[in-house]
């Protein structure tokens, strides 16, 4: 990390500081929201902006990561109340937040190696549908799985240690990561296999290893913002994590321009700050004593089909935005040397 | 273990429930044979027809012919629109442009029906007629489980005839062999691509119907479960192959049934999981499916 990253990184820290003193509860949870869907859209961009597969399961990874970290963080004696057929074992576990959300994050990352193994060495968009099919059978699962899930009821009651800094922390390190990633040797395999994966596989590229790294590591980041999801809102059940979710997120991963991490925060703060001011309008509006719920999804839906029709490279196109260097102008010219020697 | 009639039953169940994946299963194949698009608002359809009949059934005296047949016709209609509208200014666009738009589109069909209709679930009840109940033998079924058999049986044979008789039946199969030579060759592909999507839409509106009556009651998420499931079935038989929708719905529809009716009970809620878990096993063992045709192409 440069001086340039940790200044705008110091800078950030502050304004979440003050935005921690000067705002009400619900402006900091809408805040939250954002930053877990910043982790949530430059997460799925992994595969479905740098790789050209389109995974449809962030939904179902979020509820993994969720479930796993409640059941993981309930301190023993609610534990005994809610779940009383728990394991043991299980029962008398008590892990730390983070610990808990990187577990839940391993294990959407595992669950999407399985599915990765037989789906991810077809072309086409049956990942699409596998995934979808891994929401419903998340679902299925944590409807019947009673003992460690409670069924529909849900789990309830889960400690309420997401805050700010949390999430913030968190989007911090997915945006690293993944920046990282793509800048690698790792990312410019995913992006060749994107423009043409026969080429790509011509050229010594292991097809399917790396998109098995970037749906695994997508599902990682998936497992930890529905860790953090749980954490925040304090309840979980099976219906937490529909298909809505997921459409969302590809909403604002389409929206900022697939192919840019720069555009998936972009994209996530704004699909996240508009549809919220919409819904609030949308529950003061009426037409003849008609309430119009759903209008809101219409517009985004419909703004989304417009963006594929006129704009289908999103707002960035896949590009980057560069903040403004400040610090070290000099150091610009010495790294494009190395990079055109190199 | 099992006893007869027991078995004759779960026999029937497996053939109504294929039937109606089938149905829906054939109008996601013929799409995604020309277009290449997994069209995710195909089940959206089923369910706009399900409400249509729903509509009809409680205002209207149509005789029930007519609570089947009208609904075909509108939601063909809503596909030709929906493709003009929302699919045509994509084509030759990157494929998942279209399977966002996809989404998109099931996306205000759902909400415009919560908008208009509320997202509360209504009970859908069947003319007196349907419900009656016959013996067979050992087997027992009821007067809609025999209409909707013979009803998708009947629309598959008419679909069967029209693709391999008529002029525009042949150039849809011409069209999802390889697009750009039937272009070439001086199909109006546009024209071919709006009767695929009028021909799978009226079969989702029949699907509708069935589904709706076999299950009592519908609401505006009722499509994604046997939209999804009815593209199970299409791989299961090889996509793109309308032969192959056909099988791979009615085994679809048996794998299912059986499942629930023969294995132990505490199992029984685990169905949806099963059929997603058979979808990845056929994507490993046999990913083009039982009659897959020609190779699957390229990006």
């Amino acid at each position: 990390m440069n001086k340039n990253t940790l200044f705008y990184l110091a800078l950030l820290t502050g304004l979440l500081f003050l935005a921690q003193s000067l705002l009400n509860d619900y402006y900091q949870r809408v805040l939250a929201v954002v930053f877990i869907n910043i982790i949530l859209t430059v997460s799925l961009n992994l595969t479905n902006g740098f790789v050209g597969d389109f995974s449809l399961g962030h939904a179902a990874f979020m509820s993994i990561g969720a479930y796993l970290s409640a059941v993981l963080t309930l301190p023993p004696a609610s534990k005994a109340g809610l779940m009383p057929e728990l394991p043991a074992w299980l029962g008398q576990l008590e892990v730390p937040f983070l610990a808990a959300t990187i577990l839940g994050g391993l294990l959407a990352a595992l669950v999407a190696a399985i599915v990765g193994i037989p789906v991810l060495r077809l072309r086409g968009h049956y990942l699409a549908v596998a995934t979808l099919g891994l929401m419903v059978i998340v679902r299925v699962v944590a409807i019947n799985w009673t003992a460690v899930t409670r069924g529909a009821k849900g789990i309830n009651g889960l400690p309420a240690f997401t805050n700010l800094w949390w999430v913030f922390g968190w989007a911090v390190v997915a945006v690293y990561v993944i920046w990282r990633l793509v800048n690698s040797p790792y990312g410019r395999a995913m992006i060749a296999i994107r423009e043409d994966a026969t080429a790509a596989a011509a050229r010594g590229v292991n097809v399917t290893v790396h998109r098995m790294l970037a749906f695994c590591v997508g599902a990682f980041f998936a497992g930890i913002a529905g860790a953090l999801w749980g954490h925040l809102i304090t309840a979980i059940t099976p219906h937490s994590f529909s298909f809505l979710i997921t459409f969302n997120v590809v909403v604002m991963l389409v929206v900022g321009g697939m192919g840019s991490v720069s555009g998936s925060i972009l994209g996530a703060t704004v699909m996240t700050l508009v549809p919220e001011f919409l819904r609030r309008v949308e529950t003061s509006l009426s037409l003849g004593g008609h309430p119009l719920y759903g209008l809101s999804q219409i517009i985004i839906a419909v703004t989304i089909t417009l963006v594929m029709i006129f704009r289908r490279q999103g707002l960035l196109g896949g590009r980057e935005v560069q903040l403004p260097r400040l610090f070290d102008r000099g150091r610009v010219v010495t790294r494009a040397k190395i990079e055109t020697i190199g | 273990m099992f006893s007869l009639p027991y078995v004759a039953q779960q026999v029937v169940n497996g053939l109504t429930l294929g039937s109606i994946y089938a149905l829906v299963a054939i109008g996601l194949t013929i799409v995604y044979g020309i277009l290449r698009l997994i069209n995710f608002a195909h089940g959206d359809l089923l369910m706009v027809g399900a409400y249509l009949a729903l509509a009809l059934l409680l205002n209207t005296a149509l005789p029930l012919g007519a609570a089947v047949l009208l609904p075909m016709i509108v939601v063909g209609g809503v596909g030709v629109l929906v493709e003009r509208l929302a699919y045509r200014p994509l084509r030759g666009a990157p494929e998942v442009a279209m399977l966002i738009t996809s989404l998109a589109v099931s996306s205000v069909i759902q909400n415009g029906t919560i908008m208009t209709l509320s997202a509360q679930p209504r009970a859908f009840r069947l003319p007196q007629g349907l419900i009656a109940q016959h013996q067979v033998g050992v087997v027992s079924f009821s007067t809609l489980d025999a209409v909707s058999v013979a009803l998708a049986v009947g629309l598959m044979a008419l679909l069967t005839l029209f693709v391999t008789r008529t002029r525009v039946g042949i150039a849809m199969r011409a069209c999802a062999e390889n697009l750009r030579a039937a272009r070439l060759m001086g199909i109006n592909i546009n024209q071919v691509i709006a009767y695929a999507f009028a021909i799978g839409s009226a079969l989702a509106a029949a699907a509708g119907f069935m589904w709706a009556g076999r299950f009592g009651s519908i609401e505006p998420f009722m499509g994604f479960l046997p939209g999804l499931k009815a593209f199970v079935a299409a791989v299961i038989g090889g996509i793109g192959s309308i032969p192959g929708a056909m099988l791979g719905g009615y085994l679809l529809g048996f794998a299912e049934i059986f499942f629930v009716g023969f294995l132990p009970p505490e199992l029984s809620g685990y169905r949806d999981a099963f059929v997603f878990a058979l979808l990845l096993l056929v994507l490993l063992v046999r990913p083009r499916g039982l009659l897959a045709t020609g190779v699957e192409r390229e990006g």
